[in-house]
Formats: C-alpha cells, structure tokens, sequence
C-alpha cells in the first residue's frame, strides 16, 4: 500500500462517517420532538454534512482521477463505504438518537483535536474547522444525556437502554489497521488506542453526571475497515442516492 | 487587456464589500471575514475566501455573487479559491459589522469569549438583549434559525433573539 492509497482511504473514512451521519440527522427533519430541538438535529446534520463534503473532495484530489464529491457519496455501493457502524444506527426514537449522537460526537470531538496537529496541512485545517463544530455537537448531546439520564424513572430507563444497545457498536470506533500504521508513522493521522483513553473519560464523566450505567464491554461489532455494515446502511443508501442513480444526468 | 495595469486590489475590494450576506443583508461578505485574499495576474484575478461554517449553505451564493459582480466590473477570469486554515473565526467581524448586527436585531458574538468549553457550558455570561438592551437574558438553544446563531429569550421584554454565535 502506497501513503497516496492510504491517504486516500483516511478521508473517505472521515468522510464517509460525516456523510452517513448527516444523512441518519437529516432524517429528523420536521420530526423533531420541539421545534428548536428539530432546527437543532437539522444544523447538525448541515455541519456533518459540510465537513463530509470537503473530506470526500479531498479524497478525489489525493486519487487525482477527477472523482468528485459527488461521485464518491452517490455512486459507490455499501461495501465501498468505510463509515463507523455506529453512525449508520438508525435514529430510533429521540433517546436513541441523542445517545449515538453523544458516543460518536465524544470520538469525533478527540479525533478532530488529534488531527488539528496533523502534518498533512489539508488534513489539520479540515479537522481545525470541523473541531468547532463537534464541539457543539458534543455539548448538544452532552446536555441531552444528562436530562434524560437524571430526568424522570421512565426518560432514565430508555436513556439507559439506548446507551445499552449502542454499546456494542462502539468498539470498531477504535480499530486500526495497515492504513493506520502507515499515516501514523508520518504524523498524519491519529493514534485510535490515544483517542480511546480520551473518549473513555468524556464518556465515563458524563454518564456519572447523569446517573448512568457504563455498560460492560461485551461482543464488539466490527467491520468498519473492510466496508461490512448493518443492513440499514444498503436502506440509507437506496434513499440518499436513488435522485442521482434513476436520472443521472441531473445536475445540482 | 492586462488587469494589473487597470484594477488596483483596493478597486477590487471595495468591489466585493457591495456583497451582502444572504442571511443578514446588512453586512457583507468583507464585515464577516469570508474575504481572505485578492490575487491580480495579469490575465487573471484570484479570490480566495473561507467558509464560516463547512456546511453554510450561503457559500455557494457567494462564489456566484462574487463572479457575478466581478464581470460586471469587467473582470471576466475569475477563479475563486477556497482555503480551511486558518479556520474563521467570529473574531474577523469588524466593529461596524457588530453595530449593523445589533441594530438589525441579531445579538452580535461577545468578543474575546470564544467558548472553548466542551461540555455544559453555556456560552458567554452576559447576552444583550439587541431589542431593549437588556443583559438579563437566556439560552434557549444552540442552535438558532442558522448554524451561526443560537437562539436566546429576553427576560425583561420577553423577545426571542438570535446571538451570532462566538466561534
């Protein structure tokens, strides 16, 4: 494997998780609890999506094959996708959002910090603007966890089954591979097992706030690295690229 | 023609501090900062901006706005250039900007407080009621009627505003 070739597989990861994500907050659109939680999830998912947009551009500019931006979100198939599993967890219901929300935004938050200092000036500058934004998305869902877990019997009960079902999706945040060894050693990406301390005390401090339980690390889904995914991924995908597939001529 | 010898890069500037925000026209995209460079070669003019938010949606009115005005000046060879770092920051606004934001109703960011604080805090302490001046105000989302705003209430004149977000 080149560094070019890894390069390349590094942006459409961030990429790719910014896009699936947006796409799962945009989903919330007019369906929000309130309507300032509604504009909320929505201005989020316009970040994500602004933050995949110039990944997914500079992952063509990297290839050099002209594939733009929009070739790469609607005309590549699942198993080309390199997002994390938990940002393609379906929204479920508010609780359900807010807490795959809260455990991502916690990863990205540290990711994006690590990735300010990135010797590939592209890569630093990306993170540095995107850095601004998760914050707020991670004091969003922060807030949110913590009302929910700290709330009533029941928002407590459905807060902590979320944070419960989600679980298991949280360990392939964290797996590296060749790609990784290889961008590490030129100071280009960031070190997963040094994100992972960072994003066990954010999430383990906030959960404490909110009179939660971590749960036990059981069964970790994995498949990030190798494009596996949930079968909601093929769902979402057949919505977010059906306009540009069934008339491919159409233009913005 | 040769644009060196015939615009200066002040010309040009002023040109495009004519742009206003689509959001908030009474600022332009000089007052908040998006301009970042203007680059004149003899056959080509260069402008680089950088965008407030990744994903405003204002960016792209501003590539076409920005061309749109610079032909009709008589500069046909635009190219427009996008850059990441350093990232904006609402600190580039200029005070005039600031009184125009006030003035239209929109809360301008409070100076200086950039909020780094990741989780439960709030934003800046004090939030002056644009309406009646006010500083007894309230967060009531962050996230407001754009991804640069943040929505607060009065508690004095009971008016909901927006607060240009300090970031």
């Amino acid at each position: 494997m080149t560094q070019q070739d890894a390069l390349i597989n590094y942006c459409l990861r961030l990429g790719d998780t910014s896009l699936i994500l947006g796409q799962r907050m945009a989903e919330w659109t007019s369906n929000g609890p309130t309507l300032e939680e509604d504009i909320a999830l929505t201005n989020i998912s316009l970040d994500l999506f602004g933050q995949a947009r110039t990944f997914l551009t500079y992952a063509g500019e990297v290839e050099g094959k002209g594939r733009t931006e929009d070739d790469f979100a609607y005309h590549r198939n699942e198993r080309e996708f390199y997002n994390t599993l938990l940002s393609e967890r379906p929204n479920g219901h508010f609780g359900d959002t807010i807490a795959r929300n809260f455990l991502h935004a916690a990863f990205l938050y540290h990711l994006y910090s690590a990735l300010t200092k990135s010797k590939d000036d592209k890569i630093a500058a990306l993170a540095s603007k995107s850095l601004k934004e998760v914050t707020y998305h991670l004091r969003h869902s922060s807030e949110w966890i913590v009302r929910l877990g700290d709330g009533t019997v029941e928002s407590h009960q459905k807060i902590q089954d979320s944070i419960n079902d989600l679980w298991m999706f949280t360990g392939d945040l964290f797996v590296m591979n060749e790609v990784d060894e290889l961008l590490i050693k030129e100071g280009i990406a960031a070190n997963l097992n040094e994100i992972k301390k960072l994003w066990d005390n954010t999430v383990n401090e906030v959960l404490q706030r909110a009179t939660l339980k971590r749960p036990i690390d059981g069964f970790m889904q994995k498949g990030r690295l190798e494009g596996r995914h949930a079968e909601c991924l093929g769902h979402l995908l057949a919505e977010m690229q059906f306009l540009p597939r069934a008339y491919p001529d159409a233009t913005w | 023609m040769n644009y060196l010898n015939k615009y200066t890069r002040q010309q040009i500037w002023d040109f495009l501090a004519e742009i206003p925000d689509p959001e908030i026209p009474v600022i332009t995209i000089v007052d908040l900062g998006v301009l970042r460079e203007i680059e004149i070669l003899p056959k080509k003019v260069i402008i680089t901006i950088t965008p407030t938010y990744s994903g405003c949606p204002a960016m792209k009115l501003f590539e076409d706005e920005i061309k749109k005005k610079l032909h009709t000046e008589g500069i046909e060879n635009v190219e427009l250039k996008m850059v990441y770092s350093p990232a904006w920051t609402t600190d580039w606004i200029n005070d005039a900007a600031l009184e125009k934001l006030k003035n239209y109703g929109i809360a301008p960011p409070v100076k200086g407080s950039e909020d780094k604080g990741v989780l439960f805090k709030n934003g800046p302490k004090v939030v002056q009621c644009p309406q009646c001046g006010s500083n007894e105000t309230e967060l009531k989302s962050q996230f407001g009627s754009t991804a640069c705003k943040a929505l607060y209430q009065c508690k004095d004149c009971l008016e909901p505003f927006d607060y240009f977000k300090c970031i």
